[in-house]
């Protein structure tokens, strides 16, 4: 025992002698995390970035001002009315997200083809390819407003009694069977009767700023972000700040298993092989002194991140203390087997800390794995950093329970008895 | 005290060490002497544990080494060819973590420390970091690190290598207190004017094999012909050859 205690605080001592590794060891990942954090934490619920869209009005009839009015209501864009070739022009260099032009007549043509479905008018849609899901939502919206604002005119506007007329007048010619004629024509009748008793407002109710009621979508959505803790909301930081600080932590194993060559090549493991000494000891020495340079490194950023930007353990404490002791132990035998496979402290640090920024990027440290495709996302599950930032997510905002915490703890636990098994069969116990 | 037997290490098909054989008894200096790469640290390697010998032996007290935790390890203490010792650490904590392994406690570790430092004349620097101490200094702590444990056998591995004359003799000074307190001492180095000072016996290897074992004036039938009274440089040449081996 008393030589394992020796070691820790050997090694402890010359961590704390180096400055600069102290430094980079508790200061970068703070930084960092804290970049990563505010870029993600702008897609908080909140305030969430409003699509930037443009509407560009060539018809100018009531309908197409009914759709420009109902879209500058909504929440998830932000409506602009430049001209067609400036909107195109903008959605080249990624100003705008989408452009919808709306061609001249298209609520004449529009009104028409509602009951008739013929010679449907075309709406035009520019889109940034780099945006392309946005899109799709963008068309959701307009949909429900072209329906609302084509609906309204037809059954209560201006615009709406003129279609009808003619419509009307030119049912013989439409390609229907006589039965057809006939009922379509019951129909816009009773619309006209409509009009002429139900209609309380005069024809400039077309340019109040207010819709009139339509058809309607016959729902409305309630949207709750879902976590599931009581208060729990997706925090940027709480993940950026587990991210970095496993990247970090990984680091610092890169450090164990490279002092340890050094150690080597300086002819100070002569000296710790002389000594009646097990392997089985020096190895538990070297990676408890890693583990705790490792959770010393993880607490003061998530102490940061609690303090500075409100990061909270929102599922259960004991959880996020036995997903972190897991991770330093994975992250201490990834040291000892670094120690174990590499040959010159030079050149295994190099391959080393390309393997960890593999790691950390693909376990979803950098950008949240869920951003993954999904085929990538299942793949990582054989990454160690994967369930390291999966357990930190789950304890911190996500807000799960202990149970939680067990399948990352133990699967990481795995990986350490993996890891420091291949260590121990590929370690190289003679001192030439 | 130390018999080593027919010792043999091979690295893949390169013989290292053929075939030592010596013996080190209490109160003697051995001078293990030769050219670079006859397999002086790969022997020393050997006896201190570092290394498994393919073949051979090495008795302390009569018995083999039984693994990595055998209480005679504390009767050997190795002073390595490198400055095995942590620059950036004081001379104080340094002498504490080496003494530590051998599992001391406390209070013997301290007194340990007190009178090896006391020993090699750097009482004063304890509390200095390595990394400010001149080569001979170091040299003298790297001594000091092996003697906390107060080894019965000391294996000394070219040990005043880039130190200067004042250095030097103190590490001398400090050899001959050790083997007056009845250590034996295995000293491997290239200057045959530190074995002609220090030495009882002397071995002499080349390529793996001893070439000559005996005392200085022993060594004296090895002289070339005709050279009464010659120099143990001109002995050492004439076993060993003037080839360059590196
Ligand atoms: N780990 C190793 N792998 C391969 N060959 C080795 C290894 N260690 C030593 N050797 C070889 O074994 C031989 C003996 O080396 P050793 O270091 O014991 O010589 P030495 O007498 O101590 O030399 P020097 O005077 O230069 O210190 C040399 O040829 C060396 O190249
Ligand atoms: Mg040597």
């Amino acid at each position: 025992m008393r030589p394992i205690l020796a070691m820790v605080r050997k090694d402890l001592q010359l961590f704390l002698t180096d400055r600069r590794a102290v430094i980079m060891s508790l200061v970068a990942p703070i930084a960092i995390a804290s970049f990563f954090g505010s870029i993600f934490s702008g897609n908080s619920n909140a305030d969430r970035a409003r699509i930037p869209v443009a509407i560009v009005d060539q018809d100018g009839s009531a309908i197409s001002r009914g759709i420009l009015d109902r879209v500058r209501g909504d929440k998830w864009v932000s409506v602009s009315t430049p001209t067609a070739d400036e909107a195109r022009a903008a959605v080249q260099k990624g100003a705008l997200t989408v452009a919808v032009i709306i061609p001249g007549g298209f609520g004449d043509a529009a009104g028409r083809a509602f009951f008739s479905g013929a010679n449907r008018p075309t709406l035009t849609m520019w889109y940034d390819p780099s945006h392309s899901t946005e899109l799709g939502l963008v068309r959701g919206v307009m949909t429900q407003y072209v329906m609302e604002s084509v609906s309204a005119e037809m059954f209560t506007g201006e615009q709406g009694r003129k279609v009808i007329d003619d419509t009307l007048a030119s049912i013989d010619s439409m390609r229907l069977s006589g039965q057809q004629q006939a009922l379509l024509r019951d129909l816009l009748q009773s619309a006209r009767s409509f009009y002429s008793q139900a209609t309380p407002a005069p024809a400039d109710g077309a340019t109040s700023t207010t819709p009139r009621r339509g058809l309607s979508m016959p729902y409305s959505v309630s949207e709750e972000a879902v976590t599931s803790g009581r208060n729990a909301a997706y925090n940027g930081y709480a993940h950026s700040f587990a991210g970095m600080g496993i990247q970090f932590l990984l680091f610092a194993s890169i450090d164990l298993g490279v002092g340890i060559l050094l150690e080597r090549q300086r002819g100070l493991w002569k000296r710790l092989r002389s000594a009646p000494v097990s392997r089985v000891s020096l190895l538990i020495g070297k990676a408890t002194s890693g583990s705790i340079i490792a959770l010393m490194t993880l607490v003061v950023s998530f102490a940061f991140a609690m303090l500075v930007f409100g990061v909270r353990i929102h599922g259960s404490l004991a959880g996020f203390g036995l997903v972190a002791f897991a991770t330093a132990v994975m992250a201490a035998t990834f040291g000892l087997l670094i120690a174990a496979l590499g040959k010159t402290p030079g050149g295994t640090r190099g391959i080393a800390i390309l393997a960890v920024l593999m790691m950390v990027m693909l376990g979803g440290a950098w950008i949240p794995s869920f951003i993954f495709p999904a085929w990538l996302q299942q793949l990582t599950v054989v990454i160690p950093a994967r369930w390291a930032v999966d357990g930190f997510d789950a304890m911190t905002w996500r807000g799960l329970g202990l149970q939680a915490a067990l399948v990352p703890t133990a699967v990481m636990l795995a990986f350490a008895v993996l890891f420091g098994g291949l260590a121990v069969a590929r370690f190289r116990w003679e001192e030439a | 005290m130390l018999e080593v037997r027919s010792l043999r290490k091979t690295y893949g098909d390169h013989v290292a060490v053929h075939d030592v054989s010596f013996s080190v008894q209490p109160g003697e200096v051995v001078g293990l002497l030769g050219p670079n790469g006859a397999g002086k640290t790969t022997t020393v390697s050997m006896i201190a544990g570092l290394v498994t010998p393919v073949s051979g032996q090495v008795l302390i007290g009569g018995e083999p080494l039984a693994g990595d935790t055998d209480p005679k390890k504390r009767t050997i203490g190795l002073v390595p060819q490198d400055l095995a010792l942590y620059d950036e650490l004081s001379a104080l904590a340094n002498l504490r973590f080496f003494g530590a392994l051998y599992h001391l406690s406390a209070d013997a570790l301290e007194r340990a420390i007190a009178s090896s430092l006391q020993l090699v004349g750097l009482a004063d620097r304890a509390h200095d970091r390595v990394s400010t101490f001149s080569g001979g200094m170091k040299r003298r702590l790297n001594l000091a690190a092996s003697l906390l444990h107060d080894p019965d056998i000391l294996l000394l591995d070219e040990p005043t290598v880039g130190v200067d004359p004042q250095s030097r003799n103190a590490i001398f000074d400090n050899l001959e207190t050790l083997k007056a307190r009845g250590k034996g001492l295995l000293y491997t180095t290239h200057y045959m004017e530190e074995i002609e000072r220090l030495a009882d016996r002397v071995v002499i290897v080349d390529h793996g094999r001893v070439v000559a074992s005996d005392t200085l004036e022993g060594l004296q039938r090895f002289a070339p012909a005709g050279a009464a009274g010659a120099s143990l440089e001109s002995i050492f040449l004439a076993l060993t050859g003037r080839t360059l081996r590196d």
